[in-house]
């Protein structure tokens, strides 16, 4: 393949890891942003995403299209549900210290992790995406008649991969619109900001907590519902979404949503690029090397103003 | 109106406020007097329920607002300006604006008159509040707060740091809250200020009262002041 139709290949793949980081780290960054709670357990509810994925679509041999819409829509809300409950019954108990959260939720952490190894076992399963027909892709080029298109042989992609990147859109969109157009997005910048006074003006701030942290696994729990028909379910996935959403969130500046779906195309895209051209190694060491860089000269994040 | 009964409270367990007692009535101006850091943030925060109390009550009417969880509060009708004013800084002046109104009982908006109250916030409706002059911050504050139709509003020290007309426009303001009939709490450090508007003042030293005088009493007595708030 030329250059030219590869490095679209990689951008494209690139695209979807960005796609579903993007939405992985907005869960965690609208946690630290609101609640001031550094997520350590953020990995395990999008592990247990995939895996329930996996368990509700088992339901459904031989219908995987509508086991997967029936996962996407309740699986999201069983894990959020479930954190939820984690924030009233651990969380909110040590008064959402920044230190001890920590340590709690690498609790989660182990808890979550071990649980799914007993019941689902160590094994990786894969999940059949709804549709996956293989779209191949044109691409220009100059002949003696000017540009014209051609299809290279391998630069393709499949048309679930096209409705990860779309969905996930959709699905920040629609997050952006809640946090700065609702009632609800407002009571959580209220809080965000002052939880004292969101308090002393009618706001329920312990319920804005709780569904925060709700909606922050269940975004999480939606990114891995739609990644487990590319990547399969495993008791340990959870380690890379978490390190990467760190490294997002930090080069997005802290808690800012706009700039945390910014450094997910960035480190999704060169993931993606330098993937393909060098190796996956060399594409979390520029990561990290990144952050590194961003907390030393920029500690407010590539995209982040800097807070009061 | 507003009845505080014995209130103990204080943070973690540093004890601040020690069996604090008085009433505010609805239509007149009560100030609550100390020297710094004598505890009368603290007292407003007890009031507002953001402070827990250790023992002791604050009743409104019939209802008692110490059993009731923060959140609940406003909602019954208290409206609170904080010393420094702590706006929602990222938060547009109607945004602020809008949090304010979560809390009102009547679901008739009251926003038109809050703007013809505070003309100012109108010309910078969308305007961060972060980015407000600190003037215009007081006055979103009491913007905010009045947004709840509150029928008790406490003022923290509420000319802070500010120059003579707009302190003159925040007092147009508490008089005519009072004249409306809403009961105002005020803690103010300025002598002129306080002998102008209290109708009674309580007197607070250490986190315990020193006692509760009628504004003809401190207006007779300036010593009373002096001693008080160590002018
Ligand atoms: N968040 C807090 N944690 C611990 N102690 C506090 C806290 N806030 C206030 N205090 C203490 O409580 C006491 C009363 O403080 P408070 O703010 O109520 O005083 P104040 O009368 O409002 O003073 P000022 O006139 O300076 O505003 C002080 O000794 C202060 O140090
Ligand atoms: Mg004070």
């Amino acid at each position: 393949m030329d250059f030219g139709p590869y490095l679209m290949l990689a951008t494209l793949e690139g695209a979807v890891t960005a796609a579903v980081l993007a939405l992985t780290a907005s869960g965690l960054a609208l946690v630290f942003g609101v609640m001031r709670v550094v997520n350590v357990a953020h990995g395990e509810f999008f592990m247990l995403g995939a895996v329930l994925a996996w368990w509700v679509t088992s339901w459904f041999e031989g219908a995987a299209a509508f086991g997967f819409a029936f996962a996407i829509l309740t699986v999201p809300l069983i894990v959020g549900a479930l954190a939820a409950l984690a924030d009233v019954t651990v969380l909110k108990r040590l008064s959402y210290d920044p230190e001890r959260t920590i340590v709690a939720t690498i609790g989660i952490l182990y808890i979550l992790q071990q649980v799914t190894l007993m019941t689902y076992g160590p094994d990786a399963r894969p999940v059949t995406p709804p549709f996956n027909t293989r779209l191949a892709l044109p691409w220009v080029e100059m002949t003696e008649t000017g540009l014209s298109l051609y299809w290279p042989w391998g630069l393709s992609i499949t048309s679930y991969k096209l409705a990860v990147i779309a969905a996930a859109t959709v699905i920040l969109l629609a997050l952006w619109i809640v946090m700065t157009r609702s009632k609800l997005g407002l009571m959580m910048r209220a809080t965000e900001q002052d939880r004292e006074m969101a308090l002393a003006f009618g706001i329920p701030v312990e319920r804005v907590y709780a569904l925060v942290f709700g909606l922050g696994a269940g975004l999480a729990a939606l990114a891995a519902v739609l990644i487990v028909p590319i990547q399969q379910a495993h008791y340990l996935m959870g380690g890379d979404p978490l390190l990467l959403s760190f490294i997002v969130v930090i080069i997005g500046g802290l808690g800012s949503l706009p700039g945390t779906v910014l450094a997910a195309l960035l480190i999704g895209l060169s993931d993606g690029i330098i993937s393909v051209f060098f190796s996956p190694t060399l594409a979390k060491i520029l990561a990290t090397l990144l952050v590194a860089l961003v907390l030393v000269f920029r500690p407010q994040g590539l995209f982040g103003a800097r807070r009061a | 109106m507003l009845k505080l009964e014995a209130v103990n409270a204080g943070y973690g367990r540093a004890q601040v406020l020690r069996d604090v007692s008085f009433e505010a009535q609805a239509g007149e101006i009560t100030c609550l007097l100390g020297r710094n850091g004598a505890g009368k943030t603290t007292t407003m925060k007890a009031i507002m329920g953001v402070l827990p109390l250790m023992s002791g009550a604050v009743r409104l009417g019939k209802t008692v607002l110490s059993d009731l969880p923060a959140h609940v509060v406003p909602r019954h009708g208290v409206g609170y300006v904080p010393q420094g004013r702590r706006l929602f800084g990222d938060l547009t002046v109607g945004q602020n604006l809008e949090v304010g109104r979560f809390s009102q009982c009547e679901s008739e908006s009251t926003l038109e008159e809050i703007l013809q109250l505070f003309p100012r916030l109108r010309e910078r409706y969308a305007q961060r509040a972060n980015t407000l002059s600190g003037g215009e911050q007081q006055m979103l504050a009491m913007g905010r707060a009045l947004s709840l139709r509150p029928s008790v509003v406490l003022l923290d020290e509420p000319t802070e740091g500010l120059q003579p007309s707009m302190i003159a426009a925040i007092r147009d303001v508490t008089e005519t809250l009072r004249d409306q009939g809403v009961a105002v709490v005020l803690v103010e450090q300025r002598v002129e200020a306080i002998l102008a508007l209290a109708d009674r003042a309580a007197l607070l030293e250490n986190g315990r009262m020193r006692g509760v005088v009628s504004g003809e009493a401190l207006r007779d007595d300036p010593t009373i002041l002096a001693r008080h708030l160590g002018v």
